[in-house]
């Protein structure tokens, strides 16, 4: 039989009930790894449901640096009777299955081309523990020291977790590493015949890279980025983000002497009053964002108008999931790049951010505040359920001292009293973005009444189509201000010169950047483009307009990017080809891969069109 | 409905308040609602109460959602800022901005469709929440902008300008800004300048939720025979249960020993409050009473109004957050970001 072989490059799968308490044991398993020097990059495939349902894990170790999901599984870690078959059929031939063998299994439950790994975990649990919740946990820990001893994974480095994170709870710890030995000793004793071919060795490929995921992140950018007011109403899957947001700020941002806290957080009743407080907020001069996904950026259209045309500093962070209606809560996609990019009634358009991974969650929540002020306008931070919530190679974060925020186009009581002119929606600097005041700011001047309908350059109410067409076309101007001060895309050129480019953004970047790896090799060069930000920069342009055919990467079905590209450049729809992913897992380098290499091929193969 | 702007000179001998404004400092644009509107009479309440309690008029945010009463903000205090935001969700803004500075008054103005219809979440939010505001609704129990509909606070059984009876049930906002833990609630009428310009006064003075439903007549479509909200049958049917006789602003307390039926109720800020009671039976400071006593009233067709219920101990939701007192919109760098040092062991704690 067929024996898969690889080191410090395999896919495992940890199929587990929820509730079960299996995810601090499957971290502790990926975190095992990067200990040893070894990238992994896990994610989290989970159901909207508290207890009783299936979930998995799903841990992907590349030494090469790999952090895009592959596809294909090489060992399951078959810990959920439901899924017993699903499981099994998504084995690669050659590959492992790690069972519970308590109860004994006919040879029909199995595969006959996948290797068997049974353990009585139930049994040895139950003969060593007397507490039923025990029970359940330790199992965890112990399929954990039995894939240590098959895989080659130190144990000394899951002690040392543990030391790390039981600190002071040595009952928990000593108990704990019980449970590891017993599954290390059972592997050695009874394993030993069905040598694993898949294996761990120490590497030093890890580096000085971080390991979190993109909603703590994003937290903590906001933290960084003078964020202090964050209202919120729980979604999945951003409610971590706003929660992060909290605990980050209980441990920096209170006064050690007064216990004074210098953040607001208010979970609201629901997104409309989320928005409501951070355009309240934003109003007001403080840093205030909210954190949602998509049924919450549909509630919050309205609000998102009113700031838009009322020109107020909103930072929204929107952890994309699947979509439409409430969709799939625990799935990923980007499919709210329409939604965010025009939100609201009337003529709007937004300024969004894509961060790739979590250090540019932190960067862009960080720089998404700065925008909002300096701009005056509603900035979306796209992240998705990919990113946001599981735990990712990352750079280390970085902060310079010296950086400074940019609070924007404020006017002080002195500019006020000294005689400067104020004209709330006057374009003064040829920049289309106007001076505001702050509430309370001089005695006398500087008062001026916020409205979403329509008013003069001195926000006075006025129903004049001049008065109108002066402010919505100085609102364009200053979109167009925003193109030059978001995030500029990056360029990844071919090795040789190529007549194929590939636009992509957000979470893709990690399955984007393998695929042009395993595209060059088959001999397909692509020049590639990472997209970080709407509106586009030029270069954007010149980078279509350089490849005749430029395939367009994103993760939903109606090619939402592509359709800003074309709607918003006004490309020729025939450059840009769709390669679509969004069956709700997240994008792997195997699919876009293969995608693009069908399109080449057809094309090659095609009838010749006459070029005309 | 003024056509014509008053002069913005003052005569010499206009009378300024200790902190050097005179009543036209408080007033603002010229309104635009119909003559003999409610709304109007509550505009100049406000200004009276803010010249009256030295309020300095650029430390007042005013706020408002959309309709009649959320147009009024413009044409009183144009020296605050103010913001006219979406419909029913002037609550969510208000909260939002009181965060942002903690420093400043917040005056909230909304309507009964404003408030008890597309917005009655989030007034009860905001309530229970403990917003450290004024918060006042211009009831008249129609959409006046959109020409006569019947708002949720309309009483079933009234009629409309159409001849069309309203089958719903009422909601009393009073009632429900008692039950959910408004720390001073009131009730006046725009008809009544008397007793109304003492409860939004008692309302500014108050640190917590205050709430004032202010019955507002509707000229144009809510003030004919058969409507529960004209001039004529408010007025047949108020029954006011207290009424504030001064609000002492010293910081120490002068007022004599209340006598009889009069109440001192020391505020937050070290202000007494005098209460007239009008009722034997009624205690101020009686939650559950108060409720009970509206809602009685309103059982048999009474309007309860005067000052319903104050907390003299109220806190708001900057205690609970616990909030620095520097606002918050004032805090620099320096106190918000943690620093390259911090983030360095963060780092470390992820590896």
């Amino acid at each position: 039989m067929k024996r898969l072989e690889a080191v410090n490059d395999f896919v495992v799968k940890f199929a587990n009930v929820n509730g079960s308490g299996s995810a601090s044991a499957n971290e502790l398993f990926a975190k095992a790894i990067l200990r040893m020097g070894v990238p992994v990059s896990p994610r989290n495939i989970f159901p909207s449901n508290i207890q009783g349902l299936p979930t998995w894990y799903e841990v992907r170790v590349s030494e090469r640096g790999h952090l895009g999901r592959r596809g294909g599984i090489d060992m399951m870690v078959a810990m959920n009777p439901q899924t017993w078959d699903q499981d099994l059929r998504e084995l690669e031939p050659g590959g492992y299955l790690f069972y519970d063998s308590t109860k004994p299994l006919p040879p029909s439950a199995l595969r006959a081309d996948v290797h068997a790994l049974g353990m009585p975990m139930t049994a040895i649990c139950s003969a060593t523990y007397d507490d039923p919740r025990q029970r359940q946990l330790f199992k965890n820990i112990l399929y954990v020291g039995a894939l240590a001893q098959l895989l080659g994974i130190e144990p000394a480095v899951i002690e040392t977790l543990f030391s790390e994170q039981y600190k002071g709870k040595e009952k928990l710890l000593a108990s704990n590493i019980q449970a590891l030995h017993l599954g290390l000793d059972f592997a050695r004793e009874h394993l030993a015949h069905c040598a694993v071919g898949l294996q761990i060795r120490r590497r030093d490929s890890v580096g000085k890279r971080i390991f979190i995921d993109g909603n703590a992140a994003a937290a903590l950018g906001c933290v960084y980025g003078g964020a202090t007011v964050c209202a919120w109403y729980p979604i999945t899957p951003s409610s971590s983000l706003a929660e992060a947001f909290q605990s980050y700020c209980a441990k920096l941002r209170v006064d050690p002497a007064s216990g004074e806290r210098r953040y607001a957080v208010v979970q609201a009743e629901d997104e409309i009053a989320s928005i409501g407080m951070v355009t309240g907020a934003g109003w007001n001069g403080a840093r205030a964002f909210t954190a949602t996904s998509g049924p919450g950026v549909s509630l919050m259209a309205e609000f998102i108008g009113l700031a838009y045309f009322a020109e107020i500093p909103v930072t929204i962070i929107n952890v994309q999931r699947g979509g439409p209606s409430t969709g799939m809560p625990t799935r990923t996609q980007q499919a709210d790049i329409l939604a965010c990019a025009y939100a609201s009634h009337g003529d709007t358009k937004h300024v969004l951010l894509f961060p790739q991974d979590p250090r540019e969650c932190f960067d862009h929540a960080a720089a998404a505040l700065d925008l909002a002020d300096r701009l005056q306008t509603p900035v979306f931070v796209m992240t998705d359920l990919d990113i946001g919530m599981n735990q990712r190679l990352c750079e280390p974060f970085e902060w310079d001292d010296s950086r400074a925020y940019d609070r924007g186009k404020v006017i002080s009581a002195a500019e006020l009293e000294a005689g400067r002119d104020f004209g709330r929606y006057k374009d003064v600097d040829g920049d289309g973005i106007p001076w505001r005041t702050l509430p309370a700011t001089h005695p006398t001047k500087g008062a001026y009444f916020t409205r979403g309908t329509t008013r003069d350059p001195y926000a006075r109410y006025s129903e004049a189509g001049t008065d109108y067409l002066y402010n919505v076309e100085r609102l364009l101007k200053k979109f167009a201000t925003a193109a030059t001060l978001v995030p500029p895309p990056e360029v990844r050129p071919a090795a040789r010169r190529t007549r194929l480019g590939v636009l992509y953004f957000g979470s893709t970047s990690p399955a984007m950047h393998e695929a042009l790896d395993t595209l060059a090799e088959a001999g397909i060069h692509l020049d590639a483009m990472r997209l970080r930000a709407f509106p586009f920069a030029d270069s954007v342009r010149e980078f279509i307009a350089a490849h005749a055919e430029v395939f367009v990467v994103e993760q939903n079905r109606d090619a939402q990017m592509r359709t800003l590209l074309v709607n918003e450049l006004g490309v020729a729809p025939k450059r840009l080809v769709a390669t679509l992913h969004f069956d709700g897992t997240p994008i792997t380098a195997r699919f876009i891969a293969q995608s693009i290499t069908a399109h080449v091929h057809r094309e090659v193969t095609a009838p010749k069109e006459k070029v005309k | 409905m003024t056509f014509l702007a008053k002069p913005r000179l003052h005569h010499p001998s206009l009378e300024t308040n200790r902190v050097g404004y005179t009543r036209r400092d408080y007033e603002g644009k010229i309104s635009t609602l119909c003559a003999g509107c409610g709304h109007d009479s509550i505009s100049a309440a406000i200004v009276q109460a803010c010249w009256q309690l030295d309020i300095e008029p650029h430390r007042v945010a005013k706020l408002s959602g959309i309709g009649c009463s959320s147009k009024t903000p413009d044409y009183f205090l144009g020296a605050s800022h103010g913001f006219n935001t979406v419909h029913g969700r002037m609550p969510s803004v208000l909260t939002g901005a009181n965060l942002a500075n903690r420093e400043l008054l917040y005056l909230g103005v909304s309507g009964d469709g404003d408030s008890a219809s597309i917005g009655l979440g989030q007034f009860a939010h905001a309530m229970r929440r403990g917003v450290n505001m004024v918060y006042i609704v211009e009831n008249n129990g129609v959409y006046g902008l959109t020409k006569g509909q019947f708002s949720a606070t309309a009483d079933r059984g009234s009629k409309s300008k159409k001849g069309v009876s309203n089958a719903d049930n009422p909601i009393d906002l009073a009632a429900l800004a008692l039950q959910l833990g408004a720390t001073y609630v009131a009730r006046g009428f725009s008809g009544d300048k008397a007793q109304l310009v003492p409860l939004i006064e008692g309302a500014i003075r108050h640190h917590g939720a205050a709430f004032i439903d202010v019955v507002s007549p509707c000229v144009a479509f809510n003030n004919h025979a058969g409507s529960t909200r004209s001039y004529d049958h408010v007025r047949a049917h108020n029954e006011a249960v207290a009424r504030i006789d001064f609000i002492d602003l010293a910081k120490e307390v002068t007022a004599s020993p209340a006598p009889g039926d009069a109440i001192d109720l020391p505020q937050a800020d070290g202000t007494v409050l005098r209460l007239r009671k009008l009722r034997a039976d009624f205690d101020p400071t009686d939650r559950l009473a108060a409720l009970g006593l509206v809602q009685g009233l309103g059982a048999r067709g009474e309007v309860a109004t005067g000052l319903l219920y104050i907390e003299p101990g109220a806190t708001d939701l900057h205690a609970a957050l616990k909030t620095p007192s520097t606002p918050l919109n004032r805090l620099a760098e320096a106190e918000l970001c943690p620093g390259a040092q911090a983030l360095e062991k963060i780092n470390a704690s992820l590896r």
